[in-house]
Parts: structure tokens; sequence; C-alpha cells
């Protein structure tokens, strides 16, 4: 199993997010002028400040020879993980629904949260128990998850919704406590709290983010056998 | 030369760019005439106070700086240490103070970005980065925020700690550096002049590290990172080298001074260098700061005993019609100079394009020991390497002390008396600003960015980061500068003793230290007694600690309408720890733990925050301390938490054993059941006065001065009887309680203290309302 982990200028979190991988498989840098993904199985798109985000988060770098990979990539249905700012890029990219919109109390905020998985049957929350809360750091300035009530409707009806912040832990004021949101096919994710931080107890006291690579890897794997 | 050249500049000129009439004669001297416009100006900011240090380097030379951890000393872009493993970690502070004061966000946001430079352009990774603030007194919390020019009590603080935070955050967390630590104080006398310092450290592979001294005649010099503009033009002389403006409209008219930061435009340049050092393309490395393109190239010079031919019509530019003086001085931001072989050039040139850097051959090295600079091939300045560089002549400071107190008493704050219930004391120091919970403020800083945060902030006294061996690093910063301008000596030896204490909680041993000077006009007596005796004590601290200086920085002329600020030596110390795993925390952690005070303890409430908020005046001195027990006593400390024994460990600062413990529990989540018995009692020294009633019923001032005075050497264990009792042997250590229950309980043996949690965490989260 081999992740891809594309790299921007201004990714930040792109080695974290290798190194996450690589506790479950393996793991490469994608560098962004690079058009072919070079055999991955699953992408991740980092957290950071693609391109130093001074546009709006995640404009420029949908544009990035790596991310029209990552398009078709995902097109074929390959599984594409998109973290903070990889979630932003994701959802400029068209390729999951909705926005992030500035936080509600207009400051860049780092927080351990409390996350409700909400559905365990997921390429990206398979290895998660079912009823159990993740325990992630979540850090940004762009975190609010917005889309239009039809959307939001349709998204929690047809089960897109896969994250949810625990009573209290919406600091970035997301409609509908939305942490994390899949595409309709099941094979895009992006969330705005930081799995790849939570891989190792020493740092921070929990493991928790580690079930969503894990996760990826057992879908990856089932799909392959 | 040409004939705009020959224009010379006069001695009113040379008075302007801040150079004293005796010091423009010399510089006449040393060039055999008088200099140009180009040579004025570089002069002028070489023997400026910031790049020169005229009025500290005769007392920094006193300073311990040799030990066995040691790598790389003063004199480099940033100190480093070795950390096993075939790792060094660099580190250095700085400040950031004029620039702050006249735009605290761009201000701050370049005072990160120039401190890690520092620590990149030496070949190291950053990987933290920390603050140290002091700002005037916010006013009372929920207060309206808002612009300097709004008004009203506490307004100006809240707008220059809001934008400074803000700055800093913006920077650190743009550029995937995390911030994990730091502190801010709130005093009367930084109204008028804030001090941002911040401190970076970075990791690097021994043989990785390299110089910024120049060599090899022949080879090229390569600017690269962002263009270079009109900002920042004359900031090393202007801001950082005179005292400010002491109103509005000089403040708005130095705005253009302060240089802007683009922390993308710096991820890119760490990036290119750290790569260029890898592939072994550069023969040293040098980055932009003060006074720019001059301080670095005859830096580089100076410190290889070459010369260097450049070429401003060969420098990228953000404007046109650039005059040749005005490249020269420009601080535009995120810049670096490198020195590379002929045969390399092609090969850097393209690595600067690949991290889409501007790169650009300015000129090169000679073997002339000039400093000469070419527009377009003509020659527009020539000077002395070493006339530039070394021959700035050094004042001795006329230090004297001050016959009446240099600050004023603190403002009283309502409602809190020396008889006041304790626990009505404890929930006001809590609530107050020096002391209330950081959390609205680092929560602004990314700190777990590079996964090696093993401690973040608030849960233990020092950061802590893994290193790859299974070790860790721990770092600090700290200053209480009240009790420096107290006792200059001694009020700094506290301030590296509690660096220190904060290091053996985690269980670190110290490897070295670095230090940010900032004092009023060394040109004034007291001030210049200040300095004299703050780097005494400095010394002697460091000395006892075999914690050496590795580097640091010096800020002069904090002054104010209303005075200087207190002195505020800022202490950054770095240690190891041999196992991360068994970094100490600060909380409470299980029920049933035996609570101890440990170390030789001797509180005093003079100079301390209950005293700041009783409105008491600054004591003339502080008491003396005892070095080597307080060292042995962070040893025992430090050698339990690597054992594993304790639960926690805290050190007694600001507010003394009451706080400390509130802390513990807040920390924690859990309560504690103190009692301070006979055993106690007689272990306190009556060094306040009283006791006014018989033993067992202390009066007023006597259980004041132990539940909320402060010295150093005192710490807050907890952990096992067992393992408390085998620290006994090593330390003083008295058993004063156990860790449960749903709040904070603490029998004195008159009016006890009783507050829930929840009462406890409510007044510690006070400055959140500052952030209204």
């Amino acid at each position: 199993m081999r992740f891809g982990v594309l790299q921007f200028p201004g990714s930040c979190d792109d080695l974290d997010a290798l190194a996450a991988a690589r506790r479950v498989g393996e793991a490469e840098l994608i560098w962004h002028a690079r058009r072919d993904l070079g055999g991955a199985e699953a992408i991740v798109v980092p957290g950071g400040f693609s391109y130093g985000d001074y546009l709006r988060a995640g404009a420029i770098a949908r544009f990035a020879p790596a991310m029209e990979a990552v398009i078709e990539f995902a097109r074929a249905g390959g599984l594409v993980l998109g973290i903070c700012n990889g979630f932003q890029v994701l959802c400029e990219a068209r390729l999951l629904p909705g926005a992030l919109l500035g936080n509600v109390n207009l400051r860049f905020t780092s927080r351990q949260v409390r996350l409700e998985v909400l559905d365990t049957g997921t390429a990206f929350t398979g290895a998660c128990t079912p009823g159990a809360s993740l325990s992630i750091p979540a850090k940004h300035s762009w975190g609010r998850y917005y889309a239009d009530e039809p959307t939001l409707d349709a998204l929690e009806a047809r089960g897109q919704v896969l994250l949810r912040y625990a009573p209290g832990e919406n600091f970035n004021g997301s409609l509908r406590d939305i942490a994390g949101v899949r595409n309709e096919r099941g094979n895009v994710f992006g969330l705005m709290p930081h799995p790849e931080h939570a891989v190792d107890e020493l740092l921070g006291g929990s493991a928790d983010g580690l079930r969503i690579f894990e996760s990826m890897r057992l879908a990856a794997e089932g799909a392959l056998a | 030369m040409s004939a705009a050249a020959l224009e010379l500049p006069s001695v009113e000129d040379a008075l302007a760019l801040g150079l004293t009439r005796a010091e423009y004669e010399l510089v006449c001297e040393k060039q055999g005439r008088a200099p140009n416009q180009v040579e004025l100006a570089m002069y002028s900011l070489l023997w400026s106070e910031h790049c020169a240090y005229k009025h500290s380097k005769k007392l920094l030379r006193t300073l311990p700086t040799e030990g066995r951890h040691v790598v790389m000393g003063p004199g480099e872009n940033a100190g480093a240490v070795d950390v096993g493993g075939g790792l060094v970690c660099a580190f250095k502070v700085e400040s950031h103070n004029h620039p702050s004061a006249v735009e605290p966000f761009q201000g701050a946001a370049t005072g990160v970005g120039g401190i890690l430079r520092d620590i990149f352009a030496i070949g190291a990774r950053p990987i933290a980065v920390l603050d140290s603030l002091r700002f005037g007194e916010p006013g009372p919390a929920g207060g309206a925020g808002g612009s300097a020019q709004a008004g009203g009590a506490g307004t100006r603080a809240r707008y220059l700690l809001d934008g400074a935070v803000a700055g800093i955050g913006h920077y650190g967390n743009s550029i995937g550096v995390p911030t994990v630590g730091g502190e801010v104080y709130f005093e009367a006398p930084y109204e008028h002049n804030c001090l941002v310092n911040a401190m970076a450290l970075g990791l690097a592979p021994r043989e990785r590290l390299v110089r910024s001294a120049a060599a090899g005649p022949g080879n090229a010099l390569v600017l690269f990172g962002a263009s270079t503009g009109r900002d920042g033009i004359g900031g090393a002389s202007v801001l950082a080298s005179a005292e400010l403006d002491h109103d509005e409209q000089g403040a708005a008219a130095k705005r253009p001074t302060v240089q802007v930061g683009d922390p993308f435009e710096e991820k890119k340049l760490m990036e290119c260098s750290l790569e260029l050092l890898e592939r072994g393309l550069i023969v040293s490395l040098q980055d932009l700061g003060a006074a720019g393109l001059t301080s670095s190239a005859c830096e580089m010079a100076s410190k290889g005993a070459v010369g260097i031919d450049l070429d401003v019509a060969a420098v990228p530019l953000r404007e046109p019609d650039m005059q040749p003086f005005e490249i020269m001085v420009s601080e535009s931001q995120e810049r670096m100079l490198c020195v590379v072989e002929p045969a390399d050039l092609d090969a850097v040139l393209a690595l600067c394009a690949k991290w889409e850097v501007g790169g650009a051959a300015i000129g090169s090295v000679t073997d002339t020991g000039r400093m000469r600079v070419f527009a377009d091939g003509e020659l527009v300045g020539d000077m002395p390497v070493s006339a530039l560089v070394d021959d700035c002549p050094l004042y001795d400071l006329r230090p004297e002390k001050p016959a009446r107190p240099v600050y004023g008493a603190p403002a009283a704050t309502a409602g809190v008396t020396i008889a006041s219930a304790p626990r009505a004391i404890l929930l006001a120091l809590l609530s107050s600003p020096n002391l209330s919970s950081r959390r609205p403020l680092y929560e602004q800083y990314d700190s777990i960015v590079q996964s090696r945060t093993v401690r973040r902030p608030e849960q233990a006294d020092a950061a802590v980061l893994a290193l790859p061996d299974g070790g860790a690093l721990a770092v600090s910063i700290d200053c209480n500068a009240r009790r420096v301008a107290a006792d200059p000596a001694r009020g700094t030896i506290a301030a590296v003793l509690e660096c220190a204490a904060n290091l053996a909680c985690v269980g670190a041993e110290p490897l070295g230290t670095t230090n940010n000077l900032n004092f009023g006009n060394p040109e004034k007596p007291h001030i210049a007694w200040q300095l004299t005796e703050a780097v005494r004590g400095l010394g002697e601290a460091c000395r006892a600690l075999q914690a050496p200086i590795v580097g640091g920085n010096v800020s002069l002329y904090n002054e104010g309408a209303t005075g200087p600020i207190y002195p505020t030596p800022v202490i950054g110390m770095v240690g190891r720890l041999p196992d991360a795993r068994r970094a100490g925390r600060l909380g409470f952690a299980r029920a049933g733990d035996r609570i101890a005070l440990a170390g030789p303890f001797s509180p005093t409430l003079p100079a301390g925050e209950l005293a700041k908020l009783l409105g008491w005046e600054l004591p003339d001195g502080l008491p003396e301390l005892d070095l080597a027990a307080v060292a042995a006593a962070q040893a025992a400390v430090r050698g339990a938490v690597r054992e594993g024994l304790l639960a926690s460990a805290h050190d007694i600062a600001e507010g003394g054993l009451a706080v400390a413990l509130a802390e513990c529990c807040l920390a924690g989540g859990l309560g504690a059941r103190v009692e301070l018995g006979a055993e106690f009692w007689a272990a306190i020294p009556p060094v306040v006065p009283g006791p006014s009633g018989a033993p067992g019923a202390p009066g007023p001032e006597l259980l004041a001065g132990a539940l909320f005075g402060e010295a150093p050497g005192g710490f807050v264990l907890s952990g096992p009887a067992e393992a408390l009792e085998r620290l006994a042997e090593s330390v003083p250590l008295l058993a004063i309680g156990e860790v449960g229950g749903a709040g904070l309980e603490i029998a004195t043996g008159a009016q006890p203290i009783a507050a829930t949690l929840d009462e406890l965490a409510g007044a510690h989260g006070a400055l959140a309302g500052l952030f209204g």
C-alpha cells in the first residue's frame, strides 16, 4: 500500500502527513509541479498555506499540475484525503461539496477537539470503533464549513458527513457541526482537524488519528485484493 | 568616481544619521577623506548601537561562553549546542521592540522572520519559536479593544498585545514552525515602549553547520530571496538605536521604517537555503537583517578577513531608480547572501529557480580587505572592511546606583488588602493579567506542526520537543523584570534560575543559554548601573548552572515619556532530557498522590505579584540567595523526574505557593487538600514582618508571605509517598497534602483557603476578556 503526499510551496504539515502514512504503509512526497502521481494508491493533500494562501485558501493550489493528476485519480475512484488546507483545496477543486469560511472568532485557533464518527463503514473510517469519538487537534483560521441548506440536507441524507464536532467543540462555527465530509462516491474525504497530528501517544496523548490512515490502507488493500 | 558620488555629505548629515561629531571625524580619518553618501550611510549603520554593540560589548565579554556542550558560541548568527545523536541545536533570542511599538503586527511578524533566518543561516532547520512580550497595563478585563488612538486605560496595551500575538502567529503558523512557549507581562513602565522578543531553535546534523565567514577570493556572492525595495531604510539606526518619539505623530512618521513580512517567501527561502547546504553548494551563508546588505556583506568579509566587490546594479529591485545607498541599506525582508564557488554558480541559481526565489550573482570575494560598491561598474563606495566592522569606538559605561527609586509604586488593585481573606487574594492573583491563563494567546499559535511537541503550553513548565534518539529538548524563556528592577544582579540571577527550574521540572539539564538585554538609555548612569549589575548576575548564574551563553542580543534606548522600561534581561535556556516519555508535567495526575513542597524556599512579599496588586513600592534590593543550594535542589528534582518517580513537578514562581498549587490543580483537573502545619511554619523563615501571633496562628503578613510570597528554589511535587520520602534524602522536602477532591483546600492554622476547580478556572480565565 503506497500513499502519495502532495507538497506545494507553503505546505506545512506535509512531512507530518508523510510520517503518519508511513506508520501504516509506504509513502512518498509528490512535488506540486509533477503531473504524475508515481503509482500512489492513495493521495493525501496536506495542511499548510499552499502558495501562501494569499488569495483564498486553496484557490491557487487547485490549479497545480499535481492537482490535475489528483482530480483524474479521484474521478477514476482513487482514495483522496484532504486535511485542513488540503480540505480547502479539494473544495476549491469541486471534488468535495461546500466551502470553508473564516472562523467565527476571526482568529487562528489551535485546540484539541473531540469528534464524533457518524459512519464507520467508509474507506476513511472503517478502522474506527462504532460509537467511539476521536481526539484530534485542529488548527486553522478558515475552518467554518459552509454549504447552502439544501446541500447540507442532501449531505446528511446521503450519509456524506463522516465527522462532527462533539458538543461544545465547534470553535470555528461550522454549519451543523460538520468537521469532515466525503464525496457522494465515497472515495474523497476532507476534514479540518489534523489526524496526522494524533498518531503517537507521546505527542499530545492521542493516537486516534491513525485510524483514518489505517482505514485508507484497509480500503485500498481490500480494493486490490 | 562620478560627480554624484563626489557631492559629499556634511557633518550635519552624519549627525542626522545618528553618528556623533567625533565618530564622523574618525570615519574621515579611516577613509583618509570625507565619506561620500554611500559610505556615510554604511558607516552610520554599522557604527550604530544595534550593529556595533558600542555600549555593551565590553560588558558582554565578561560572560561565560564555553562549556562541554557548546559547538558554536557568540559571534555567529546563532549559537549551537550538542544534543547527542550527531545533532546540534541552534538557538537565539532577538528583539523587535521599537518596530513593534510603531506597528505591532508587522513588527512582531518580522521579528519572528528575522530570528528564523538566523537559525537557518547556520544550516539548522527551525523547529520551534518562543516569544517574550511586555506591554503596559491592559486595564480592566472585558474593556473595549480598539486602536491606539481611541484612548482609555489599557487601550494601547491591548492594541499592541492583540497585534503582536496575531503577527507572531501569522508568521510562525504560515511557515510551519511551531510556537511552543513564551511569556507575557503587563507593567506600567512598558506603556510607551513595549517589548517583543522572539526566540527560535533549530536542529542540524553537526557536520552541516555553516559559518558566515566569506572565503576564497574569486568566489561569487549570490543574493537570493525577495527583491530589494525601499522598506525599512534606516531601521537599525533610526528605530533600534535611539529612544522612541514620545508622541503619536512621531510614531506615525516612523511607520515606513518598519518592514513588512511575507512568511511564504521566507518558507521558500528556508527550504532553498537548507537544500543548498544539503547539496554542499555553498561556502558560507548569512541572512540579511538589520542594515541589510551593508551589514551582511561587511560581516561576511570581516569574519573571513577578505574583501568584497559588489555591484548594486545586479541587485533585483522591487522599485526602479533606487539610489546605490538605498540598495545598500534597505531592510527588505526574506533575503539571504551566500558565497559560492564559480563552478557551482549555475547549480545554485537553478535551485533558487526550483524554489521560486530570486537569485542573482551580485559580486565577488576579493583579497583586498576592502568593501567596494559599484553601480553599473562605476565605483561609488570604497572602504576598509576593518574600519566598518571593527573600528567603531566602544564606550565605557558610567554606572552609578541611583540615589532615589527609578520607578514609582505600581497602582494598587482595588479590593485586596494584606488583611483580605487568603481565598480572595488567591482569586485576585489568579485573575491578574500577569498570572491568568495564557490560553487566549497560545491558542492563536500552531504548537504542534513538525510532530515533535511532547509538552504543549500549560502542560509543563517548559516546552518539550522529541529528538530522534528518544531523548528530548526542553526550552524555557523567562524574566521577571520587576525583580530585576528591585535588584538588577539578584533579579537576573532569579530569571536564570527560573528557566533552569522550568527545565528541571520536565527532567532536563541545561545545555546553554541565550539572552536579550532590554534596557533603557545606557548613556544615563542609572541605566548603565542596571545593565552592569544584570550582566554580572547573568554571568554568575550561568557559571553556577554550567549553562554558558552561546548567543544573544542587546536592545538599548527602551524609554518612553514616563521613563525607562524595567530592566529586562530575557533569558532563554535549552536543555536535554534522556527519555521523552518521562518528560514531567505540571498538573496533578492521580487522586491519592502525596503533595510536597521541595527546595530551599524563603518566600518574601516585596517585589512579588501580591505586592504589585497592593501597590507596594519596589524594595531596594532582594534577599541574599544561596545559588548552590538552589542548583542542588533543581538537580534533585531533575533526577526524580528522569527516574519517573513523580506524577507532577511545578516550580513556585509568581504568586507563590498557593498560586502554584492552584495551577497544578487546574492543569490536572484535580483538586488538592493541603495542610500547612507546625512543621511548615517552622520551616518558613519569618522574613516578612510578624508573626503577630503564637505558632500555629500566623498574622496576616506572615500568612500572606507564606502563601503568596516569592523566591527562587521552591517546587510543588506530587507522587507516591515512597517516592517523595526517597527524594527527601537529597533535598529539603515537606509533605503538605494529598491530591483529590473537588477543589483546592488549604488549611493554614489561621484563615483557610477553599475554592472549587470551577472558581479557580473562572479566575484564571480572566485574560479572555481582553480579546473581546
